[in-house]
């Protein structure tokens, strides 16, 4: 059999990543003969092939030896796809006229038997071959990027994110589902290990946020839809009726004042304190205008009240406000969608929401914080009651199989900083429960030696219960304080520590809705529900979505500095595109053969990006390129075989599977082929 | 009969965006799983045309294993369910052609699901190999019957070198 393929196959050691399972040289020489008559004119192996050496074996090859296809059979294309286009290109022959069989992910790395590892190896091989000689030189596509971005979330993360695009000139529109952006690094007093005071550094960065030229904020709006791809977004925004014209408001606060009715404020003091059912969320709430919370305005559950028109001086007040639709076009997305606190209910042995002087982390931070409920007093639940003895549990839901198994990564120097805290506002005694302590950050083991100078008690052990019960002779004088059972596994005996105070430090988890956000926006999440990242290491901001990025806890647990730092790689992200205005993308793409369109329509209703538009004059359809995403669904749908799909077409997985399964050797022998 | 295990090999079709991803995750945790299963990328569940299925047990596949993002988080907003539709019609064809059922599975994997893939195809091979070598329709008995057909026949192996057993298990 002749062949015009000229194919050259590299079989790459990967060290010894691949080489200590795959007989590389074996399936170089297979390759060389086996599949000579496919068309593989040369195979090589080498150490590393994506190094520049590696890939000038490639290149010299094209050269010397006129190969019109390439395989290399090394790690995923996720990997090295590009780089070996690369080499390809550099040499002159088309990129997409390369195919990368994955040897090291899928055989060497999971395959322990090297016999049956690199007879599989050259399954994979001969499958990549067989693709190849289908393959058709392809030129990318190119996307212009509309220079407008969208953030999504407007805690610390998002807010650096929204800034750092809008210094460099670009608009930006921040969207923020609740009244006031600042997210929960508002909540907190002060921050680790600095003792930086939370408010004091984040509200210059919500200020600037809320008056800079590029920034349109959208506070108390959620995204509601998102259509459309890389550069060319189509988002829609519900804002919900503020019922305050905030053209006319001047944010004076006459209306929270003269409100009458007082609902608990779960969300910002996290039910430890009271707002009016008219409010801003915290004085430096940006933007300063309040909003109405139908649910508890006395005027939406029976017609009566209006003290706040009454009294505004403006008349800002606007009770016919209705919820707001807008459409915003953005080139990209930024999701900084954060996380929520561990609900410590579930830990139903700590006794949160039982027990009265237990708290949740984040209660002591508003019970800590001078602008919080008891301005900055810790005291008991009763309000006037200084502890004498504080407990605080670290790994509330996390590292416990029976709910998160991850490390929550901030617990550890929050838990530090409260024993600080506790401390500095009171003269109670503090004992910390831990597992590990965990200190990886810059000064961060240095703050950890200070809480331990200061006097702080660390016991090793995880808490089993903490409970009102007294149970020995001697806890007798302890009635109406709580008692922690531990296991102390450094001293090595189980305790019971008597203490006024429990505070939980929780781990953080998705937010409840992630799922549903992570649809929205057509990306991933791991099985715990963060927002998968294009890759863990190197690309810690990508999403596999192209143009969609992340930043800050929607990703995993972050500290500050975490969260700030992704913010603003996100934007450098986004950017890069902005700067070179357009964007290629893979060539991956559907079209109709009209010369075989029987226009029977089947394929009209398959496509979720309106790709498909059917000409009712001349009964044919047509695929719109640049609506098309490439996911196939159409090409596989044809029974006329009129539509293709470039890099996945119909004869390169056929050819592929025959590879595979050794159809194409066994053929030329007239027998099924045994690898040997 | 020679007296080699019985090593099923199986086509598995991956999603770009889950369940081959799964796949680079359990080879990056070092997951390990048999090696019967080899795999194909496509862009989406979506692009599986069931004729690729077909052609895989053509060309000799034991079984086939369909593998794509969960229902509700497809990287194409919904393609999987259209892949869950023709899967299901699929199998019905499948059956009709005398195919058993466990060599036609899908299993939905996320591309956080690493360990889950491998555990999957562990199961699959597992069930597989139970099951034994494909006899489609008696097909050996009728390519005994068919030695005589050209050898270029993709249906027709050469009679003589039946029941050599399949290739990825034959040791070098």
């Amino acid at each position: 059999m002749t062949t015009d393929e000229r194919i050259g196959v590299y079989v790459c050691h990967c060290g010894s990543n691949i080489a200590a399972t795959v007989d590389v040289e074996d399936v170089r020489d297979w390759a060389a003969t086996e599949l000579a008559e496919r068309g593989v004119v040369v195979a090589r192996d080498y150490k590393f092939m994506c190094s520049s050496l590696g890939q000038e074996l490639i290149e010299k090859d094209i050269a010397e030896l006129g190969l019109n296809r390439v395989v290399v059979a090394a790690c995923s294309p996720h990997l090295h796809e590009k780089t070996f286009r690369g080499a390809c290109a550099r040499a002159g022959l088309n990129p997409y006229l390369g195919e990368l069989a994955s040897i090291r992910e899928q055989v060497s790395w999971v395959h322990t038997d090297k016999p049956a590892a690199t007879a599989k190896a050259k399954a994979v091989v001969s499958g990549a071959v067989e693709r190849v000689r289908h393959h058709e030189p392809l030129e990318e596509l190119h996307v212009p990027i509309d220079p407008h971005t969208l953030v999504v979330g407007g805690g610390i993360a998002g807010i650096q994110a929204a800034l750092e695009l809008a210094d460099a000139g670009f608009h930006v529109y921040l969207v923020e589902r609740e009244p006031s952006i600042g997210g929960h690094m508002a909540q907190f007093d002060k921050t680790f290990p600095t003792l930086d005071c939370a408010a004091c550094i984040l509200t210059p960065k919500m200020v600037e946020a809320g008056s800079h030229p590029n920034i349109t904020l959208l506070t108390w709006s959620e995204v509601t839809g998102v259509s459309g791809f890389v550069g060319n977004f189509t988002v829609t925004v519900r804002q919900k009726a503020r019922y305050v014209d905030t053209e006319l408001c001047t944010g004076c606060g006459i209306c929270q004042e003269k409100c009458p009715v007082k609902p608990l404020d779960e969300v910002f003091e996290a039910g430890l304190g009271y707002r009016r059912a008219i409010y801003t969320p915290f004085p430096q709430a940006v933007p300063k205008y309040p909003v109405i919370d139908r649910d508890n305005c006395t005027y939406f559950a029976n017609g009566k009240c209006k003290a706040c028109e009454k009294l505004c001086p403006t008349g800002a007040i606007d009770f016919n406000q209705e919820d707001e639709i807008l459409t915003v076009s953005v080139g990209n997305i930024i999701l900084a969608t954060g996380y929520e606190l561990f609900d410590a209910r579930k830990v139903e042995q700590y006794g949160y929401g039982r027990l009265a002087n237990v708290f949740t982390s984040l209660e002591f931070e508003r019970l800590s914080n001078a602008a919080g409920p008891t301005n900055g007093r810790v005291v008991l639940r009763d309000g006037v009651t200084e502890p004498k003895t504080v407990g605080i549990i670290h790994c509330v839901g996390s590292r416990d199989r029976n709910f998160n198994n991850y490390c929550s990564a901030i617990c550890c120097m929050q838990s530090l900083k409260f024993a600080h805290l506790v401390k500095e506002h009171t003269d109670a005694t503090v004992y910390e429960f831990y597992i590990d302590i965990r200190t990886p950050g810059k000064a961060y083991d240095e703050f950890y030696q200070r809480v331990l100078e200061e006097g702080t008690v660390f016991v090793r052990g995880r808490v089993a219960e903490v409970t009102d019960a007294l149970r020995l002779p001697e806890e007798a004088a302890e009635d109406g304080r709580l008692i922690v059972q531990v296991e102390d596994t450094l001293a090595g005996r189980q305790r019971r520590i008597p203490v006024d105070m429990v505070v939980l430090s929780c781990g953080l988890q998705p937010a409840s809705d992630a799922k549903e956000v992570a649809r929205l926006f057509g990306i991933s999440c791991s099985s715990d529900g963060w927002i998968i990242e294009r890759h863990p290491k190197l690309d810690p901001v990508a999403t596999m979505t192209e143009g969609v990025f992340a930043a800050g806890c929607a990703t995993g647990p972050k500290d500050i500095p975490g969260s700030v730092a992704q913010g603003s790689a996100a934007s450098a992200r986004v950017l890069g595109r902005i700067q070179n205005g357009e964007m290629a993308l893979e060539p991956i793409r559907a079209s109709i053969d009209e010369t075989r369109c029987s226009g029977c329509r089947i394929c009209n209703d398959l496509c979720p990006f309106n790709a498909i538009v059917f000409h009712e004059d001349r009964m044919v359809t047509e695929v719109n390129a640049a609506l098309c995403q490439g996911c196939g669904t159409c090409v596989a749908a044809c029974p006329a075989g009129a539509i293709s799909g470039t890099g996945f077409s119909d004869a390169q997985v056929m050819a592929q599977i025959e590879g595979l399964l050794l159809a194409n050797v066994d053929r030329q022998r007239g027998g099924k082929a045994v690898p040997a | 009969m020679n007296d080699t295990p019985f090593e099923p090999v199986i086509v598995g079709f991956t999603c770009n965006w889950c369940s081959y991803r799964a796949a680079d995750l359990a080879g990056t945790a070092r997951v390990k799983y048999p090696p019967n299963i080899r795999l194909i990328r496509l862009m989406c569940s979506g692009r599986l045309d069931p004729t690729f299925v077909l052609k895989a047990f053509a060309e000799g596949a034991d079984a086939v294993l369909v593998s794509g993002c969960w229902p509700g988080e497809c990287h194409y907003l919904e393609q999987n369910i259209k892949a869950l539709r023709r899967f299901e019609l699929l199998k019905r064809v499948v059956a009709g052609l005398g195919i058993e059922p466990g060599r036609l599975q899908l299993v939905w994997a996320s591309a956080a699901e690493g360990q889950r893939l491998a555990r999957e195809i562990t199961r699959v091979v597992e069930e597989v190999r139970a099951l034994g070598p494909l006899d489609w329709g008696g097909r050996h008995a009728a390519t005994t019957a068919l030695a005589a057909a050209p050898p270029d026949s993709a249906a027709a192996p050469d009679a003589n070198t039946e029941p050599e057993p399949e290739p990825a298990e034959v040791t070098a």
